[in-house]
Formats: structure tokens, C-alpha cells, sequence
């Protein structure tokens, strides 16, 4: 089975429910879109992630009600180096879509989404400890796997697997 | 000394409590979690989970290896449901290669990752009433984990680290007489839920202790995160296995347990339920298992059969190429999750197009769930944390990776 190349086209994707909406929402924060193996990836601007999430959740056509997962990409050297991945799965509607947020290296920080989900708890935690990404607003943002006194952030590409640092 | 500086320590709040360290080497906490609990007499105020002592950076270590090297790290994460991993993280790369798995592949992937969660279901069962005083149960349903492991040996050579599945397929086809010693075991098995369901369901002192503990509302189980049993026992009806089916799920027909109690009681009646529901699954698996390959027609990624060497000039340099230097993955992002025993068992990987994964995140339900823990004892008694950690069932290898 061949697979079918990526649309990167937002103007393509338009007749998605998850991107129409957003778009109708407001269309500034979208900041680009990708549909690959049956999968949709909305890129959202930092400054709107908090009411974008919010909005997703509680939209009655959406209900993106479960946040599955939080995690990140390094892409090393190339800028904007991180890229903060999160799951929703509406568990009504039985759809999931994936939203991105793109970071420089030397700003790598966003909103934290602990009042939209309280699971983000740990999910942003683990984030800042292996990458060091810093979730501004978060009650308690620790190392959550390393020891607290570790040096460094070991899931960055420049962090070498082996050996001694 | 710097690596002498201590662990987060919580503060009593005022000079009516007291802080409690519970673990991280505690028998009813499942491995190494650590609990602080801040306690007014017997009254959990404030209760916080500090993880990481089974850190084994297993997603850092899958970045430096070809993708059929991640499989047996894979069993790793959570090693009382190897097959579940090795299958998500096999299903992810299927999904990125664009990959079709043939029938006899898939049944018997079912087969044994229906196996599987009978066989993490009975380790719960026996531990978490091992926890709350009901000896007995343990041993019955180690009895039975021990059948279950016999049959991964045979089919795997392994016990507990199977790495059975392949990118692709299987890593070889079931051994001879397998079939009829799983018939064996699978008929047999609904009379030893039985069992077990005569010792504790309606147990005085099982219930007592169970009922109405740990109490998750379902908004607050969604809020969480958690998914799977947890989730289930909250009144929200969900099961990967039913609402997106994989590798072939869509054939075989059970019912999805839903109880809206919330509580210990609700989720040990929930899991003891998946465990006849497994064991039908495992039934129909047996009764309709087709014929034919047992992994896909790809010689650019998947092993070629071992006769094909010795006769096939192709099979040969194709297992030296594939074996040396691994087998490139077109570029883009996958995540694919299934239903763990534990809830939704997420692989998120990304590849960049060359033979090694470019990065793979595991979305674990034990480190998930694990964040519900508060919020189900806050408020009550010391006696029943036991209880609720035994009621989420998590695996600390499978929180940490």
C-alpha cells in the first residue's frame, strides 16, 4: 500500500471540522496545518494557546475533552528548534488531532495548560526535565525523572547518549 | 556532596500535620514510587508522588539504534505487558512504512495480546489483594500467570521479555502444539475467574474495604488524563480496542465493562470482567485463526525466511542489508495508541527518513493515571491509600521508561 504524500495546504484541509473551526474561531491563531497518514497536526501560535485549547475543549462541535499526551521534538541546529506536541482525543466524537507550538532556542518557553487540563501536570513537568522547555505559570514545575541536582537536559540532541557529558 | 542533595521535601503546612514518607521501598507501591503524604492523625491532607527512581531513559537510547533494535526495549517499559508494547511501537512503524500486515499476523497478534492482559490483569488481582489482606487469590492467580508464561516461552522463548512481534509480521510462526495447549488453557480459564470471583466479589471484608474508596468522578478521571480500567470503572465508556480498532480488532466481537461507581470496587469488578472478555477474544482468535504468512510481503524491510538464504541470492543480501544497516522509514510523525491493560499505551514516533528513529515518545497510562492518585485520597484514611494505589494498577518501569 503506497503511502498518500502530506497536505500542507491549509486551503486543502479547509473541509476538516477540527481546522474549519478553528479557523471560523479565529484564524490567527492557526499557524499551519499537515494531514499525513490520517493524522491532522494544527501548528497554533503561542500567544493563543491557552484560549485554543480551551476552545477545542469545550467547542460543542469538538469536544476535545481528553489530553492524551504532551511531549517534544528537537530539531537541532535548525531554528525554531523545539516543537511542543500535544494529543487530544475527543472521546465522544472518538476523533484525535494533534497540535503543535514552535520554539526558538532562546525562547523556549510557552503558557502552561494546567487549567485547561490538570493532567498537565506531569506531562509538562517530564517536557521541562528531558528538554527544557519552560511551561510559564506551572504550580510546580520540577525535574520529574532526573535527580533534582542533574545538569542538563538529557532528550536535547546535543546531549550525547553515552559516555560522560 | 552534590550527589547527596535530597529529594523534594514537602513542608507541613501547620503544626496539626505531619509529613509521611511512604516508599520509595514499600511492598504495596508496585516497584519504587515514593509518596509524600502530609497527615492530620490518620487524614491524608495533601498527598504528592515523586517517580523517577526507574528512569532508565529508554527514549534517548531508541535514538542511537535502527528501528528493528527498538523492538526489545520496547518490552522493557512495562514488563508485565511486553506484547503490548512491542505491538504499539510495531503498529507505529507499520503505520509511518505504509505497511499491511496479513490476516494469520494479525490473529495472532490478538491472540496473545489478549494473552497478555489476562496475564497483567492476574498479577493485579493477586498484588492488590495481596495489599488489602487476601492472601489466597495470589497464589490461585499466580497459578494461572504461570500457564500464561509457558505459553510466551513457548512461542517466544521468553518468559517475561518476549519481543515476539516484528516490524512487519511476527519473528517466527506459533510452534508446533501451541494451539492445543492454549485451547487448554483458554476453556479452563472462565471456571478459574470463577474462582477468584468466590473468594472476593462478594467478599464482607473485601468489599468493606473497597467500596466507596478512592472515589474519581468521571469529569476528574477526563480532567487527569487517565484512561483504561480507571477511566472505564468512572462511567466513561471507552476502549481503543472497540473505538479504533487495530490489527483487526474489528473482527472479533466483546463487550467493553463500564462501571459508574468510581471507586476500588467498581475497578476490580471492571477488570475482573476484560479478564472473560479476554478470554472470548482469545476463543474466536482460536476458532477462526486463518492461514497463510505470518508477516508482510516487504523484503526491504522484514527478515526473509531462513530456507529463502540458503537457495535465494536476493533473501540473502537483503537479511545482510536489513541486518547491517537497518531499513529506512520515509519521513514524518505517527502516533498510534491501543489499549493497554493499563489504559491508552501511545507510541509517538518520528522519523527523518534514514534507519534510526528520530525521536520515539511512549505515552505511558501508568504515569498518567499515577497523577489521579491525589485526588483520590486526599481526605481520607492512611489504610486506604494502599487500596487506591492498587486500584490504578501502574507499573513504575512503565511510568519512569
Amino acid at each position: 500500500m503506497p503511502l498518500a504524500p502530506a497536505v500542507t495546504d491549509i486551503n486543502q484541509l479547509k473541509d476538516r471540522p477540527e481546522l474549519a473551526r478553528l479557523l471560523e474561531w479565529n484564524g490567527t491563531a492557526v499557524a499551519g496545518a499537515k494531514f499525513d497518514r490520517g493524522e491532522l497536526t494544527i501548528w497554533l501560535d503561542r500567544a493563543h494557546l491557552i484560549p485554543a485549547m480551551t476552545f477545542l475543549r469545550d467547542d460543542s462541535h469538538l469536544k476535545f475533552n481528553l489530553l492524551s499526551d504532551v511531549t517534544c521534538v528537537d530539531w537541532y541546529p535548525s531554528e525554531p528548534r523545539f516543537e511542543v506536541v500535544y494529543e487530544l482525543r475527543s472521546i465522544s466524537r472518538n476523533r484525535r488531532l494533534r497540535l503543535k507550538v514552535k520554539l526558538n532556542s532562546d525562547d523556549a518557553r510557552l503558557p502552561s495548560l494546567i487549567n485547561v487540563w490538570l493532567s498537565c501536570n506531569f506531562f509538562e513537568r517530564e517536557v521541562y526535565d528531558l528538554f527544557g522547555v519552560y511551561f510559564e505559570g506551572h504550580p510546580y514545575l520540577r525535574r520529574i525523572m532526573m535527580p533534582e541536582d542533574w545538569e542538563g537536559h538529557p532528550m536535547r540532541k546535543d546531549y550525547p547518549v553515552e559516555g560522560y557529558r | 556532596m552534590a550527589h547527596m542533595t535530597p529529594t523534594p521535601v514537602m513542608d507541613p503546612a501547620g503544626d496539626r500535620t505531619m509529613v509521611l514518607n511512604m516508599g520509595p521501598q514499600h511492598p504495596s507501591t508496585h516497584g519504587v514510587l515514593r509518596l509524600m503524604l502530609e497527615i492530620d492523625g490518620e487524614t491524608i491532607v495533601r498527598m504528592m508522588p515523586d517517580i523517577g527512581y526507574l528512569h532508565t531513559g529508554i527514549e534517548k537510547t531508541t535514538e542511537a539504534k535502527f528501528y528493528q533494535q527498538v523492538v526489545p526495549l520496547t518490552d522493557r517499559i512495562d514488563y508485565l505487558c511486553p506484547m503490548t508494547n512491542n505491538l504499539a511501537y510495531c503498529l507505529a512503524v507499520e503505520k509511518l512504512l505504509g505497511l499491511e500486515i496479513p490476516p494469520r499476523g494479525q490473529w495472532i497478534r490478538v491472540m496473545l495480546n489478549e494473552l497478555t492482559r489476562i496475564n497483567s490483569h492476574l498479577v493485579w488481582l493477586g498484588t492488590h489483594a495481596l495489599d488489602i489482606g487476601a492472601m489466597t487469590v495470589f497464589l490461585y492467580c499466580f497459578r494461572e500467570r504461570e500457564d500464561v508464561l509457558r505459553l510466551f516461552e513457548m512461542v517466544s522463548g521468553q518468559r517475561m521479555m518476549t519481543s515476539y512481534f516484528r516490524v512487519g509480521g511476527l519473528s517466527l510462526d506459533l510452534p508446533l502444539g501451541f494451539l492445543d495447549r492454549l485451547k487448554k488453557f483458554i476453556d479452563a480459564f472462565p471456571s478459574k475467574v470463577d474462582e477468584y470471583e468466590n473468594l472476593l466479589t462478594s467478599n464482607p471484608i473485601w468489599m468493606e474495604r473497597t467500596k466507596g474508596v478512592a472515589y474519581l468522578s468521571a469529569e476528574d478521571a477526563i480532567a487527569l488524563g487517565t484512561t483504561g480500567p480507571t477511566l472505564r470503572a468512572s462511567g466513561v465508556d471507552t476502549d481503543l480496542r472497540r473505538d479504533e480498532p487495530y490489527t483487526g480488532y474489528e473482527n472479533f466481537k466483546f463487550k467493553v465493562p463500564v462501571r459508574t461507581e468510581g471507586d476500588v470496587y467498581a475497578r476490580y469488578l471492571c477488570r475482573v470482567q476484560e479478564l472473560r472478555e479476554s478470554a472470548s477474544i482469545v476463543q474466536q482468535a482460536l476458532a477462526g485463526l486463518p492461514e497463510g504468512r505470518y508477516k508482510a510481503e516487504a523484503p526491504k524491510v522484514v527478515l526473509p525466511d531462513r530456507e529463502n538464504m540458503k537457495t535465494q541470492m536476493e533473501s540473502l543480501i537483503y537479511h545482510f542489508k536489513i541486518v547491517t544497516e537497518g531499513f529506512t522509514v520515509p519521513p514524518g510523525e505517527v502516533y498510534q495508541a491501543i489499549e493497554s491493560p493499563r489504559g491508552e499505551m501511545g507510541y509517538y514516533v518520528v522519523s527523518d527518513g534514514t534507519a534510526k528513529p528520530y525521536r520515539v515518545h511512549m505515552r505511558s497510562p501508568s504515569f498518567a493515571n499515577l497523577q489521579a492518585l491525589p485526588k483520590m485520597c486526599e481526605g481520607r484514611l492512611i489504610a486506604d491509600v494502599v487500596a487506591a494505589i492498587g486500584s490504578i494498577d501502574i507499573v513504575l518501569g512503565d511510568c519512569d521508561r
